[in-house]
């Protein structure tokens, strides 16, 4: 009975990133995008014809700009227009204003201000925080990599921060999905049940947006009119290490810029 | 009846072709073919058609790979109610219920009239998430269980209302729409083609190879364009990645439930190689970006293909570990067996599909019954199936299907390997502007990790696409996890539902 658990303990070995703040993904990961403003019509005429197929209308011209919040990454754009457009392997792309997800021509890191970061969220939760996932129209991508952020790889849970069933022993809520008008109220109460101090993140393109859904008549997103959001994590779904790294500079133990 | 008769590997057909019958003959002949295994209903929906309202069924032949379309149809304002069907054969229930609840469609004597996902085109707006009427028992000493919409996971959300006896569960019912986002009509808003590949992969994202491959495969069959065989060949790849990172990742979850926490860590350990392989090929780890129209952005290199043999050989060569510390630990077994059992003819009944229906004995899987691609040309797949249909047969069955998994990417790579390596890929680039059939009917079939994923994609007189109608295995197996729970106790719910993992958004859209 024992053998074949020895046979899987030396296979498995050890499997925990030894510093999270260090990683690298593969060069094929479609992160942060970095644009260049067109310098001539030829490449005005390419940007114009990536900004028209964009599933989520993301990319605007005149000026030219890409919403992180909006955005699907999936590389079309960069593909039509790789003169303006490049999308990096760069994960450190949360941000704690909605504004801060919009990239410009020139831009070399998602811009993180810690002055818009509330001062009481590195006072209390800096040592440990414990968030409730709610998803609200989310399609199970965004929720298995925030379970994957506890796994035994990412293993978030060793600077204290991790995911509790109950919002009563919750110190925040991370949202995905573009909230749906069915979920919209099981998601209200749940904010309620969350005792202050509180955070909210709102966690993959579809909740920083409503993504692909932005026009749908069976989504509701008021809930984010009346609550202010703490931190955006874009992503379609967002990686394990967008999150971590998002929760980490928020919570003042990282710096970006 | 009249049927048309196709196969998965057909072009489109227009809907002029497609046969129209009086519903007596469609419900009698339906009503006969049903009760024989070899047949089971893919599709079944309604769409307006000017003041009519035509009603088109997707019958699927397994024993002779084909695909029988059908229809039937009445005013719009019809207010004749029609024979129910779910009455007899309890596998149309979810497509009568649908057709009730957005179009206000009668169906007489149909046992289980209930709302299906709450939509927000719903006919009868009265209806709402919170009355919905979930069956009560009387007794003394019963009780209710209410769980969800919000569970204790990261999960998807959805209410699933237990009534007990004790630590007995009676009876579950299920109650989803909490998830719908309008993802049909958002289809038929759009006609910007990568849009409306962006929405098949967000159906269900656990599944987004299987459902853009579904869409991908309609949307080609409705240019009628041929395709290289290295792109099918890719496809496949991609699907057999999938079906192998979600049947690991159930592994581990129905470990973590049962408190076996070796198998739960190298499960997911094994799971994160398997998406960080898909996602070193694409730069998506659930593939997302991958499977385009008439082409790839993500073209297999010899590099790639030498690193995706490499990652599923160790994968395959440490899950089989696992697999067999799990068959040699008496306190696994003795929770997985002859627990939430659903016989082989309830399954049939209820028309279960996918790995659920293979582990109680079904033999229901499209690369075998409805092969398309590589399935029909080079790898012959015959079921894995089980025949206890417990926890531990679901179980089994995803152990197997890994290894066979693993087996045919390796066989599919090497293969390519011999062919293009040095070569430039045959694949292409995406296409998103072929032109398409116009007024024409095309069905995108496929077996992904969960089963039969179906997409039936209709266009317009301009050849645009008019609707696109989904249909996730999880609308057929939900009922399958009600089933499984009866007589057990309630504790032992979360492996039974593990052991289904099934999809809510692509139940809700």
């Amino acid at each position: 009975m024992i053998f074949p658990k020895i046979r899987v303990l030396l296979s498995h070995g050890r499997q925990a990133i030894p510093d999270l703040d260090a990683v690298e993904l593969t060069e094929e990961f479609r992160g942060r995008p970095e644009l260049t403003e067109p310098a001539d019509a030829e490449a005005r005429a390419e940007l114009e014809s990536a900004a028209a197929i964009c599933p989520t209308g993301a990319i605007a011209t005149a000026p030219f700009a890409l919403d992180l919040g909006r955005c699907l990454f999936c590389g079309e754009c960069a593909r039509r227009a790789p003169r303006s457009i490049r999308f990096t392997n760069d994960y450190r792309m949360g941000a704690p204003t909605r504004e801060g997800l919009v990239v410009r021509p020139g831009d070399r890191c998602v811009a993180f201000d810690p002055a818009a970061v509330r001062p009481e969220i590195g006072r209390y939760f800096s040592r440990s925080l414990q968030l409730r996932e709610v998803s609200a129209g989310g399609d199970a991508s965004v929720e298995m990599e925030l379970g994957a952020t506890g796994n035994v790889n990412f293993d978030f849970g060793r600077f204290g921060v991790g995911f509790t069933a109950s919002p009563r022993h919750a110190d925040g809520v991370v949202v995905s999905g573009p909230v749906t008008a069915n979920m919209a109220e099981a998601l209200e109460i749940c904010w309620e049940a969350v005792a202050e101090p509180k955070i909210l993140v709102a966690c993959g393109t579809d909740a920083c947006s409503g993504g692909l859904f932005a026009g749908s008549r069976a989504v509701d997103r008021s809930f984010f009119e009346r609550h202010g959001v703490d931190l955006w994590l874009p992503g379609n779904p967002t990686h394990p290490m967008v999150f971590i790294d998002g929760i980490r500079t928020l919570l003042g133990k990282k710096k970006r810029g | 009846m009249n049927y048309f008769v196709t196969d998965n590997t057909a072009p489109a057909v227009a809907l002029a072709d497609i046969p129209e019958s009086p519903y007596a003959a469609f419900y009698d002949d339906l009503a006969e073919r049903l009760a024989d295994a070899r047949y089971h209903v893919g599709h079944y929906f309604a769409l307006p058609d000017g003041d009519r309202l035509r009603f088109f069924l997707v019958l699927l032949d397994d024993a002779e790979s084909r695909i029988l379309l059908a229809s039937h149809a009445m005013g719009y304002y019809d207010d004749t109610a029609l024979r129910s069907l779910t009455a007899l054969h309890a596998q149309m229930h979810p497509f009568e219920r649908d057709i009730a609840e957005r179009f206000g469609v009668r169906f007489d004597q149909m046992p289980w009239d209930k709302p299906l996902r709450h939509p927000h085109d719903r006919f009868d707006r009265r209806s709402t998430m919170d009355d919905y009427p979930f069956y009560a028992m009387e007794g003394g000493s019963l009780h209710e269980v209410n769980v969800g919409p919000i569970h204790a996971g990261i999960i998807e959300p959805g209410a699933f209302r237990f009534v007990c006896n004790g630590e007995q569960v009676l009876h579950l019912e299920i109650a989803l729409g909490y998830q719908h986002r309008g993802v049909e009509e958002a289809f038929a808003a759009t006609h910007n083609r990568l849009r409306q590949m962006c929405l098949a992969e967000a159906v269900a994202g656990d599944s987004a190879v299987a459902h853009a491959t579904a869409f991908a495969e309609a949307v080609e069959k409705l240019t009628g364009r041929p395709r290289p065989a290295e792109l099918e060949r890719e496809r496949a790849v991609a699907l057999e990645l999938e079906r192998m990172a979600m049947q690991i990742a159930d592994t581990g979850a129905l470990s973590m439930d049962v408190g076996y926490q070796l198998g739960q860590v190298a499960s997911e350990a094994l799971r994160t190689m398997t998406i960080n392989t898909t996602q070193a090929w694409c730069g998506n780890r659930f593939g997302k970006g991958l499977v385009r129209p008439h082409g790839t952005d993500h073209p297999l290199t010899a590099e790639k293909a030498a690193m995706i043999r490499r990652n599923t050989a160790e994968i395959a060569r440490r899950y089989a570990e696992v697999r067999r510390d799990i068959e040699n630990s008496p306190t696994l077994l003795a929770r997985f067996e002859q627990c939430g059992i659903v016989a082989e003819t309830e399954m049939a009944r209820i028309g279960g599909v996918g790995q659920a229906a293979r582990a109680s004995g079904l033999r229901r899987d499209i690369r075998t019954s409805h092969p398309w691609g590589v399935y029909a040309k080079e790898l012959h797949h015959t079921p894995v199936t089980m025949p206890d249909g417990d926890v531990m047969a679901r179980l089994e069955v995803r152990c197997r299907e890994v290894a066979r998994s693993a087996e045919y990417v390796e066989r599919l790579v090497a293969e390519f390997d011999q062919k293009y390596a040095a070569a430039e890929s045959p694949c292409g680039r995406p296409d998103y502007d072929a032109p398409l059939a116009p007024s024409s009917l095309a069905v995108g079939l496929v077996e992904g990790w969960r089963g039969e994923t179906c997409h039936v994609a209709v266009t317009d007189a301009e050849g645009r696409i008019a609707a696109c109608r989904i249909k996730d295995p999880s609308l057929h197996n939900w009922l399958a996890l009600a089933l499984a729970v009866r007589g057990e106790g309630i504790s032992d719910f979360p492996i039974c539902n593990k052991s289904f993992n099934l999809s809510y958004c692509g139940h809700d859209l």
